[in-house]
């Protein structure tokens, strides 16, 4: 089945993708075992919108992006991209010299502002190289377009001929990001664009990424571990665990009604830069499972607080349980789950929280409250 | 706060006016450029700000660990040591940094979770038998004493297996048990003070709940001071009674933690609040920004080191003169900031 949203087809759909690793053991190198990075994961994102991927290290998330540009060879399932509204494509399937069209289109934004530019070249080459291999020959033709996509980066095109390592690190994302759109691109990969950088410089990052999506029309697919900036960036988001999507839906509903268990924990566990809105934290139990020996049934019931005998043999079913709101849990459309409007405030004799307590089954969890009352006056 | 200025706690750890500044060949790093702060028993402190501010060099000052080619230039680092069951008052920053007293309380009555989790634990030896040479070497206990200390002390991190894992090296465990065993370590003395630098920033944010929950019910039970450096906000919401904002090796702004986030004075702790987004903030609008970056260590502004970035920056003043940490007001001495915007230039230059 097809998704068809607003826009006609989406840009990119995402049908059941599988990445297994092996693992490999002794001298014969015999195959063992695998990791199950991404295990059958199904998403789409709509043309000019930002789907966030969050979850835990090690849950998939840069493999799942990694698969997207054919980094590495998906194990099974699709990948469809439309770059026009009546071009197909299955990543998946792409043939070299196909792949070497459709990377015009799909770039990559990568974390680490430091490793990934190199070092001995000057920014014109690093940020006119994609259009050289492209067959701009051109030198002239370049250095322009060069010079244009500097400036549309917030940087001084007189910089070109600098070498990476006299810029700072929020420059450096800037020239990431300029090398990244030099082909117009319909959608950017973004792994952990601002996760590497100072404080007052992501906020500057994050307005140019908002502000390129909104000039050139692009769309984004968003890595990242900050779910506050997750929610500052995203239309949609999805959330991984151990190599699956437990949830997936609009920004606004996913941060205030989420439906899976391990959504909620983990929007409790984000720790708010207000102290007056100290709250309970869901505190999970225990590690992530290993993708290499997942549990049984649902992968997240050892550490989930609703988990029933059901969850231990059965695997749950990625379901729409209302429109556009996918989740994978048995309980679903039981639970009353609590969204960050509904934290439970840490200690209620402080009386200086605003948050009603909503959900009677948030556990009391083991947290004292760190306010030493004042009691001079 | 209010309790600390009538008096009533004394405080264990007095920071007054710490320089500690580096000498490589290209030129002087002021990593810390006149810090002062402190906190009391039971308490926590927050010391924040960006990369390369110096929050770590201003730990390892007072822990008398400053590497090669820094150290100590000036200021005080009183602390009350206890010794024979009384309290006295030592300068660390005077007495030597491998003297008997200073080997007394490094490790032991002020003990420090460091920022890289992996330097921390010898890779070659199983983590039991490092946590036991912690504990050994500040207590009389002997071999198997202490092996029973360090799966007591595992245990009360919340590690599971504690015996098994005593036989681990730290490779083998996550980054989460990794930095409960690291925190276990630490508290094999039962320090009055913990310093966790970074404790959580290369968690995940779950993890992160775990330690930082922790580190609360540990300060319950122990009644130590803890200093917190981090650079992400939230934690220190969260965590912090008082809190230290550090730009460029100096202390901008200090106060109860309500102050800093819900009455901040310093133009740096108000744009750093600003910038950062809130799950309660409006989605994908522009974010309040700060002009530039941080400058090169090499490369510090005249006068007050934000005055590049500042949007209040007053021509003449702030380019010409360094500003001193002082009381906002007389009256209520909790909060103190440095600032032109709040006092005037007190130092001789023009
Ligand atoms: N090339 C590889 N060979 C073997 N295993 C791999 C490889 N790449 C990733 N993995 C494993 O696949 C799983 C998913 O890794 P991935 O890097 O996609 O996670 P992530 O969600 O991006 O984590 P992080 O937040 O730490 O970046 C992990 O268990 C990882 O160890
Ligand atoms: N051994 C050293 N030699 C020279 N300069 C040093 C040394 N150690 C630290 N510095 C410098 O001192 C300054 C403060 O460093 P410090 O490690 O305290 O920063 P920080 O606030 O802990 O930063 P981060 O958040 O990145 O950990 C930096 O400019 C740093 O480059
Ligand atoms: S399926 Fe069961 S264990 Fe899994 S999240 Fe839902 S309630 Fe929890
Ligand atoms: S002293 Fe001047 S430049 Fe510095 S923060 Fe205050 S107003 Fe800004
Ligand atoms: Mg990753
Ligand atoms: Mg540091």
């Amino acid at each position: 089945m097809t998704v068809e949203g607003p826009n006609g087809h989406p840009l990119l759909e995402v049908k059941r993708l599988k990445k297994y690793f092996p693992i490999r053991k002794g001298f014969m190198r015999r195959e063992v075992g695998a990791v199950r990075a991404v295990d059958d994961v199904s998403f789409h994102i709509n043309r000019g919108e930002t789907l966030s991927l969050v979850g835990e290290s090690g849950c998939g998330k840069t493999t799942t992006a990694r698969c997207i540009l054919r980094a590495v060879d998906p194990t099974d399932g699709q990948i469809l991209f439309r770059p026009t509204e009546d071009t197909v494509f299955d990543v998946a399937q792409s043939t070299r010299r196909e792949l070497r069209r459709l990377r015009r289109d799909m770039q990559m934004i990568f974390q680490d502002p430091f490793s990934s530019l190199n070092p001995r070249f000057p920014l014109l080459e690093i940020v006119g190289e994609p259009l050289l291999v492209n067959g701009m020959r051109s030198g002239r033709e370049r250095q322009e377009r060069v010079e244009e996509l500097l400036r549309l980066v917030g940087m001084r095109p007189e910089y070109m001929r600098r070498f990476p390592h006299a810029f700072s690190g929020g420059q450096r994302q800037r020239i990431g990001i300029a090398r990244a759109l030099a082909l117009n691109p319909t959608l950017v990969v973004a792994d952990e664009p601002v996760s590497a950088l100072d404080v007052s410089v992501q906020a500057q990052i994050l307005n140019l990424l908002l502000d390129l999506q909104q000039k050139l029309g692009l769309t984004y697919l968003f890595v990242a571990h900050d779910l506050s900036v997750v929610k500052h960036l995203s239309d949609r988001v999805a959330v991984m665990y151990v190599g699956r999507l437990v949830e997936m839906t609009d920004r606004e509903r996913l941060f205030n009604s989420p439906r899976h268990p391990y959504t909620e924990a983990l929007l409790s566990s984000v720790p708010e830069p207000d102290p007056r809105r100290r709250s309970q934290r869901i505190v999970l139990e225990g590690e992530v499972a290993n993708p290499a020996a997942p549990p049984s049934g649902c992968y997240f019931h050892p550490r989930c607080r609703y988990a029933q005998d059901v969850c231990r043999t059965d695997t749950p079913v990625w379901e729409e349980v209302a429109e556009g709101h996918w989740v994978a849990c048995h309980r679903a459309k039981e639970l009353e789950l609590a969204g960050v409007r509904d934290r439970l405030p840490m200690n209620t004799a402080a009386g200086n929280s605003t948050n009603p307590a909503t959900n009677a089954t948030l556990a009391a969890g083991s947290a004292t409250d760190g306010d030493a009352t004042d009691d001079s006056e | 706060m209010a309790t600390l200025a009538a008096g009533k706690r004394r405080p264990l750890l007095r920071v007054h006016n710490l320089k500690t500044y580096f000498f490589p060949d290209e030129g002087t790093v002021r990593a810390v450029d006149g810090a002062s702060f402190e906190v009391c028993a039971g308490q926590t402190l927050g010391i924040v700000g960006e990369s390369g501010c110096g929050k770590s060099v201003t730990a390892r000052s007072i822990l008398r660990i400053v590497e090669h080619p820094g150290g100590i230039v000036e200021g005080e680092i009183r602390y009350l040591h206890r010794t024979d069951g009384r309290e006295v008052e030592l300068d660390l920053a005077q007495i030597s940094a491998d003297g008997p007293e200073m080997r007394q309380i490094r490790g032991g009555e002020i003990a420090m979770i460091f920022q890289e989790p992996m330097t921390s634990f010898s890779p070659v030896h199983p983590i039991g038998s490092q946590i036991v040479e912690a504990i050994r070497l500040h207590s009389p206990l002997g071999k198997r004493e202490a092996r029973e200390r360090a799966a007591d002390l595992l245990r009360q991190v919340g590690i599971s297996r504690a015996e098994a894992r005593l036989n681990e090296y730290a490779y083998q465990l996550s980054g989460g048990l990794r930095q409960r065993a690291m925190i276990a370590m630490a508290l094999s003395a039962e320090p009055r003070v913990l310093i966790a630098d970074e404790p959580t920033t290369a968690l995940d944010v779950t993890t992160q709940a775990q330690i930082l929950d922790l580190l609360r019910q540990l300060q319950t039970d122990l009644g130590m001071a803890i200093i917190l450096i981090t650079h992400n906000l939230g934690v220190v919401a969260e965590m912090c009674d008082t809190v230290v904002v550090m730009y460029l090796g100096r202390v901008v702004e200090e106060g109860s933690v309500d102050a800093i986030f819900h009455n901040p004075k310093h133009p740096y702790t108000r744009l750093l609040l600003q910038s950062i987004p809130s799950l309660y903030s409006e989605a994908r609008v522009p974010l309040p920004t700060i002009s530039g970056a941080i400058p090169h260590p090499y490369n510090r502004p005249e006068g007050c080191p934000f005055h590049d970035r500042c949007p209040q920056f007053i021509p003449g003043t702030c380019d010409r003169h360094v500003p001193e940490l002082q009381a906002l007001d007389e009256e209520k001495s909790d909060q103190l900031v440095s600032c032109f915007l709040y006092h005037e230039p007190t130092d001789e230059r023009a």
